[in-house]
């Protein structure tokens, strides 16, 4: 059957005048779809084109968080269409990995959302171990944990960073990068590098922690609570900032679930669904934290809730220092694990092991597995399909920030431009993810 | 109530395979819940189990299984070239279920999922982008991350890698 038989035209991803655009495709782009599903497809007073202006936003521009392209219909100040164009950033990541062995597939994923990248590694370590049937030691664990909480402060912090910037509070941007470098100068310390880490990887992690992490993990919890403090009297309690958040990008629950939106965005309408709560992975059920709901789903409380999970973090890191168990930091399965560094000197059959596990990788049984994890923007998930070879047959990547800018439209609607940067911001895309 | 539609999503036990909704289903890896239905009752399947507490759809991506044709599949499900898979999750439930929906090559259509769950419109055209298959009801199908004017679909396995014409062939060699 050919594309014209079932009734589908190859339309164009840019966004086209009035004229141009019929049916349910314009409503969609208003949002209607959601908001108002009493409407028909012809929706009363429309503006014609000679009222309206389409004009780009991105690219280049720096308030889209890298290469973010919104086109908008705008009549005077007002938006009244929006249409993300995104793929400005793909490289084909999931068609990368497919040729990288398990091994080394970690160095690829790390790269999709490169503000979390623990957590990419996280999830796709932890889909090859459920199909490897892969128990993980105690320590390595909780050094997981230790590494995603760390990773959600900072990734928290750089939101509120750029966030503060977008709303002119420029002060913020050079606070919230201070903030996040401490974290990265303790994540240089373990894995050798500050972003791209690789160090979770299928079986483990790459190496234990470094002599003295106690105190460099103490020092971040240390210094980061009088932060947020100063953050309280800088943001939340100025009236320009209110003002330029409340009520602005409102959204509502079952908006939300309809567009399958996850992480803060959802919470921000008061769903409590935090993975870590509901479906607790690695040992989340173990450890005492909350999960921060907002009321409201504007911009406001999403920048509430961002700022409170670092304080929930800081509690979380603070019990993983009291329960962090000695112990093995990687699987002691021979068939993912190389051997330790000092046996390669002494033994033949430890540096064939070595150099096969190296080369070849290590096989994965057949089968196909989704696993999620809650990534300071959502629900990260990876779809991994594996024929039974060394290589993934097919790793797909459930982007958070790739399905969140789906409400784009929705938010912007009937909102002025000067909101449109704000709530571009409060979803918080990496476009490395959107694109992949 | 609640107990009731609870009841509905359980697989009921038959001779052979377990039906959810009148498909095959099956517990794959890890224990996850995976739903095989044909594409005449695909919607009707998605539509009941959003019924059932399946109200967020949360992924859906395209597989090429041209290199692998002999895969294990439950009994009564042929397999075919392309699968669209399609992840569900109930909040009230904590629950996941998975479609798997077979795509032949030679009609590659598969219903939109737009009515039931609009969050699907960018992933129903990354999937278009990247293996071409057609979803009969979407809006606005147009490809999401590859150029408007882009040739072949890059996550087919017959398209190779390293396969993009050289651009810049006028260029002046490096001194």
């Amino acid at each position: 059957m050919s594309r014209t038989e079932v009734g589908l035209d190859e339309g164009r991803q840019e966004m086209q005048p009035r004229a141009g655009t019929s049916g349910i495709e314009a409503l969609r782009e208003m949002g209607a779809v959601l908001r108002i599903p009493h409407l028909s497809e012809e929706v009363e007073s429309v503006p014609t084109d000679d009222d309206t202006m389409i004009i780009n936003m991105g690219p280049q521009h720096p308030s889209t968080h890298g290469v973010l392209r919104v086109m908008m219909e705008l009549q005077g100040e007002k938006v009244l269409r929006a249409k993300p164009v995104i793929g400005y950033l793909h490289t084909g990541m999931e068609k990368t990995g497919e040729d990288l062995t398990y091994l080394q597939g970690p160095t690829n994923v790390t790269r999709m959302d490169y503000v979390s990248p623990m957590f990419n590694e996280l999830v796709f370590a932890m889909a090859v171990e459920a199909l490897l049937e892969l128990e993980m030691p105690p320590r390595a664990t909780w050094i997981r944990m230790l590494m995603c909480e760390l990773n959600r402060i900072s990734s928290q912090a750089l939101w509120l960073a750029t966030n503060g910037m977008d709303l002119g509070a420029i002060s913020m941007m050079i606070y919230g990068i201070r903030e996040r470098e401490l974290v990265l100068a303790f994540f240089e310390k373990c894995s050798g590098l500050r972003m791209n880490h690789n160090y979770i990887r299928p079986g483990g992690v790459a190496a234990d922690l470094p002599d003295g992490w106690r105190d460099d993990v103490m020092h971040i919890l240390d210094v980061m609570p009088g932060r947020l403090d100063e953050y309280d009297t800088l943001l939340t309690g100025q009236p320009i900032f209110q003002e330029r958040t409340q009520d602005v990008g409102v959204i509502t629950a079952d908006e939300c679930i309809a567009l399958g939106i996850t992480g803060p965005t959802l919470r921000s309408t008061g769903v409590e669904w935090d993975l870590r709560r509901h479906m607790p992975y690695l040992y989340y059920d173990q450890v005492d934290f909350d999960v921060i709901v907002g009321r409201y789903g504007d911009t406001f409380d999403r920048y509430a809730i961002r700022l409170n999970e670092i304080r929930e973090s800081i509690r979380i890191v603070h019990q993983i220092l009291d329960l962090m168990p000695a112990g093995d930091y990687r699987a002691q399965d021979k068939k993912v694990t190389p051997p330790p560094r000092g046996r390669i000197d002494e033994s033949m059959e430890a540096l064939i092991h070595h150099f096969k596990i190296f080369t070849e990788g290590f096989k994965v049984p057949e089968g196909e597995v989704y696993v999620a994890v809650e990534s300071p923007r959502g629900e990260l998930g990876c779809y991994l399909v594996s024929d039974g070879s060394a290589k993934p047959y097919r790793l797909h990547i459930r982007g958070p920030s790739f399905v969140n800018l789906q409400a784009l439209p929705h938010m912007m609607r009937n909102g002025l431009i000067a909101d449109a940067v704000a709530i571009i911001s409060t979803l918080d895309p990496v476009m490395g993810e959107v694109d992949r | 109530m609640a107990t009731e539609a609870e009841s509905a999503a359980e697989p009921t036990e038959s001779e052979g395979e377990p039906l959810i909704h009148g498909s095959p289903s099956e517990l794959g890896r890890a224990g996850q819940l995976v739903v095989h239905p044909d594409r005449d009752s695909y919607l009707a399947v998605v539509r009941a189990l959003r019924d059932d507490g399946y109200r967020m759809c949360v992924d859906l991506c395209g597989v090429d299984y041209l290199l692998k044709p002999d895969r294990p599949l439950p009994a009564g499900v042929r397999p075919e070239r392309f699968e669209v898979v399609v992840n569900l999750l109930a909040l009230d439930g904590r629950r996941r279920a998975r479609l798997r929906l077979q795509v032949p090559v030679d009609d590659l259509t598969a219903p939109s999922l737009f009515e039931l769950h609009p969050g699907t419109e960018a992933m129903e055209r990354e999937a278009y982008d990247m293996f071409g298959i057609l979803f009969a009801g979407h809006p606005d199908l147009s490809r999401i991350l590859m150029p408007d004017d882009w040739e072949g679909h890059p996550l087919r396995k017959d398209y190779g890698i390293g396969r993009i014409p050289v651009q810049f062939k006028g260029n002046p060699r490096p001194r």
